[in-house]
């Protein structure tokens, strides 16, 4: 196996369990060289427990984990130079300035860019002697990355980037995940935003109850729905409608109810539409709500599982 | 865009140890209350403890006497005459209450065939202090005279008044309470806030970041006793005896030892609620039996060795010997063992049960 083709990060049947709950249940996954790799799933997915293993901060109960070619146990004064991580939820300093921040973390490493230029990279110049106490949000997940840069890793980490972001943010921060690709380093992040790992990722393991459930590009993924939209309505109270009745309906492919609305993924959306509106009106039924959009990653998660990836 | 693909090492790149203490320091500086608890709250304490024991002229001891002693009116102005003492005449029940009470220091009553019966609580020491005054006055009236002449000279020198002896106490406790929460707080902050799983995730060493708290304290050593020594010298006069350099010698170990301790005691705690609780568990026998405000020697002989091998006992010890009687570090040796011995089993304990994530 040459150093140009072994994946940048391969795991193998992993397992950890906390005391009654099984997190990660016998979990394989592969990042390749140069690939930004999604770990999409909702909350309780598993999804920070496979990745804290795989960072070395977390000891899995079984399996193989296997990063850079290195191991934890083994190698992890080398690893720890080469890998970039951003957790959930790391506070920095609230007293400590932006620059005073990046530069202790600099410090740690024995390579790496001067401490102005990855505060440029994130575009925290004007920010650079602000107390980081004083950020937003989203300055505060760029100061995240820019700490997690300074040792130019070969790896990158990234858990949930953008929980609790405003849009504008979310935006800014995939522009600069999108950057540090172009770099031709490797990526491996965790979301619940299905447009995030759209954007971002080349492939995406979708991850339910500690396993990954389906694995593919975000094209495949949608392609594998074999649906070319998405059909949501509602209707009045009271109305029932079989599932069975909706799945025969012409071009519909599958339908699912979620609360109080229905969810049809639809071959022909020409052809289904009228099937639709002439079941209802022969049922008597009044449509209350009325949408159609293109199948996304959201979609796959809930043919897949019956659920939303996230519960808001 | 900044290329981030060709990094170099960095040119002048900060020893993390030194990027580690530095930001200790700016942390500390930008806590203005840190800096009010560490700097000024000591220099008020010594300045009010000062106040309050400055030497003043002795003072007159009350006694009483109640009116149901015979001849009371002229055993009082017979007592009277002795500046010493404070003399009331009181009703019998009154009398009773005031000795109760605290208010005067001993009664005297009548006893049969014409002896004065002394009425007083032997274990206040005021009291028997009175009891001295008063016979005395009382043999001198009828007629007593001393076999050997004597003569009073008095004096007040310093390092043997309370505000000598106190500050050292001060000087350790401040040692003390800095180290201790100076460091516990700002470690169990980072571990809650996940500071501490996101350091140990970069190469950072440990031991470096744990050291990094003991030499910031180091920074602040030099102010922190500089000004409450600097206040107690200047205003009260407190003498300082020893060497300076071997003062300082004392005062850094103290500090290395119990930023030791600090850490020790917030290598696991997760809230903050927590290791003030742990903190407060360690140093409060220390502010009882260490010395601070009345000498350790007045517990009893079975608990004293364990006292002895309390650090800040050791640190006041120390500070004492070396400032009001010019001890040499030879001469406290033991106490300065007692304090390595407190640095090197604390430091190593607390890195190898610390709780980083």
């Amino acid at each position: 196996m040459s150093a140009t083709v072994a994946p940048a990060l391969s795991v193998r049947g992993l397992r950890k369990a906390y005391k009654d709950v099984v997190a990660v249940d016998g979990l394989d996954l592969e990042v390749r060289p140069g690939e930004c790799f999604g770990l999409l799933g909702p909350n309780g997915a598993g999804k920070t427990t496979t990745v804290e293993i795989c960072e070395g901060l977390t000891a899995a109960d079984g399996g193989e984990v296997v990063v850079l070619g290195r191991r934890w146990g083994r190698d992890d004064r080398e690893l720890r130079e080469l890998l970039g991580i951003s957790l959930q939820e790391t506070q920095f300093s609230e007293k400590l300035t932006v620059l005073e921040t990046v530069r202790l973390f600099r410090s740690f490493y024995a390579r790496g860019p001067v401490p102005q230029a990855v505060i440029s990279m994130v575009q925290l110049d004007e920010k650079a002697n602000g107390r980081v106490g004083q950020l937003s949000g989203g300055q505060k997940q760029r100061l995240a990355l820019a700490c997690a840069l300074v040792g130019a890793p070969e790896l990158l980490f990234l858990d949930e980037p953008t929980t609790g972001l405003d849009p504008q943010s979310r935006r800014q921060l995939w522009e600069l995940i999108e950057e540090f690709r172009a770099g031709g380093r490797s990526i491996l992040l965790t979301t619940h935003y299905m447009e995030e790992a759209e954007r971002l990722c080349d492939r995406v393991a979708v991850m339910d109850h500690g396993k990954v459930i389906a694995l593919g590009t975000p094209r495949e993924l949608i392609a594998s729905l074999e649906a070319e939209h998405v059909l949501e309505f509602a209707v009045g109270d009271g109305a029932a409608i079989e599932a069975d009745t909706l799945r025969r309906l012409d071009g519909v492919c599958s339908a699912v109810r979620r609360d109080g609305s229905w969810q049809l993924q639809v071959t022909e959306l020409h052809r289904a539409m009228p099937a639709l509106l002439a079941e209802l009106r022969r049922e008597g039924t009044q449509l209350t709500e009325l949408r159609t959009h293109s199948p996304t990653l959201e979609d796959v998660f809930v043919s897949l599982t019956g659920r939303h990836l996230r519960d808001d | 865009m900044t290329d981030l693909t060709h990094p170099g090492p960095a040119p002048r790149r900060i020893h993390p140890l030194a990027q580690l203490t530095l930001v200790r320091y700016l942390e500390f500086v930008r806590e203005p209350e840190a800096v009010f608890w560490v700097f000024i709250f000591p220099v008020l304490l010594a300045a009010g403890l000062g106040i309050a024991f400055r030497s003043r002229p002795a003072e007159r001891m009350a006694v009483a006497v109640p009116t149901s002693t015979p001849g009371a009116e002229g055993l009082a102005a017979a007592l009277r005459h002795d500046d010493r003492l404070t003399v009331r005449v009181l009703d019998d029940s009154t009398a009773t209450r005031a000795l109760r009470v605290g208010d005067v220091a001993l009664l005297l009553a009548a006893a049969d065939s014409g002896r004065i019966e002394y009425r007083y609580d032997d274990r206040r020491p005021e009291s028997r202090t009175a009891r001295l005054i008063v016979d005395d006055a009382i043999q001198r009236a009828a007629g007593r005279r001393n076999p050997i002449g004597v003569v009073d000279r008095q004096v007040s020198e310093p390092g043997s008044r309370y505000i000598d002896f106190v500050v050292p106490g001060l000087l350790g406790m401040n040692l003390m309470g800095s180290g201790i929460w100076g460091i516990g707080f700002s470690i169990v902050d980072a571990r809650r806030k996940r500071l501490l799983k996101r350091l140990i995730a970069t190469p950072m060493s440990r031991p470096q970041y744990l050291a990094s708290f003991v030499l910031s304290r180091l920074t602040w050593l030099v102010l922190e006793v500089g000004l409450l020594l600097g206040f107690a010298v200047l205003v009260f006069g407190v003498p300082v005896r020893g060497s300076l350099l071997e003062l300082a010698v004392i005062c850094l170990l103290s500090a290395l030892s119990f930023a030791s301790i600090g850490l020790l005691l917030a290598s696991r705690a997760r809230t903050v609620e927590g290791v003030s609780g742990l903190m407060n568990l360690v140093m409060l026998p220390m502010w009882i039996f260490s010395g601070v405000f009345f000498s350790a020697s007045r517990f009893p002989d079975a608990i004293q060795p364990l006292i002895r091998a309390l650090p800040l006992t050791a640190v006041i010890n120390a500070l004492r010997a070396s400032m009001l009687q010019g001890a040499s570090l030879r001469a406290i040796a033991l106490e300065l063992a007692v304090i390595t011995a407190w640095l090197v089993v604390s430091f190593p304990l607390a890195l190898r049960i610390f709780r980083w994530k």
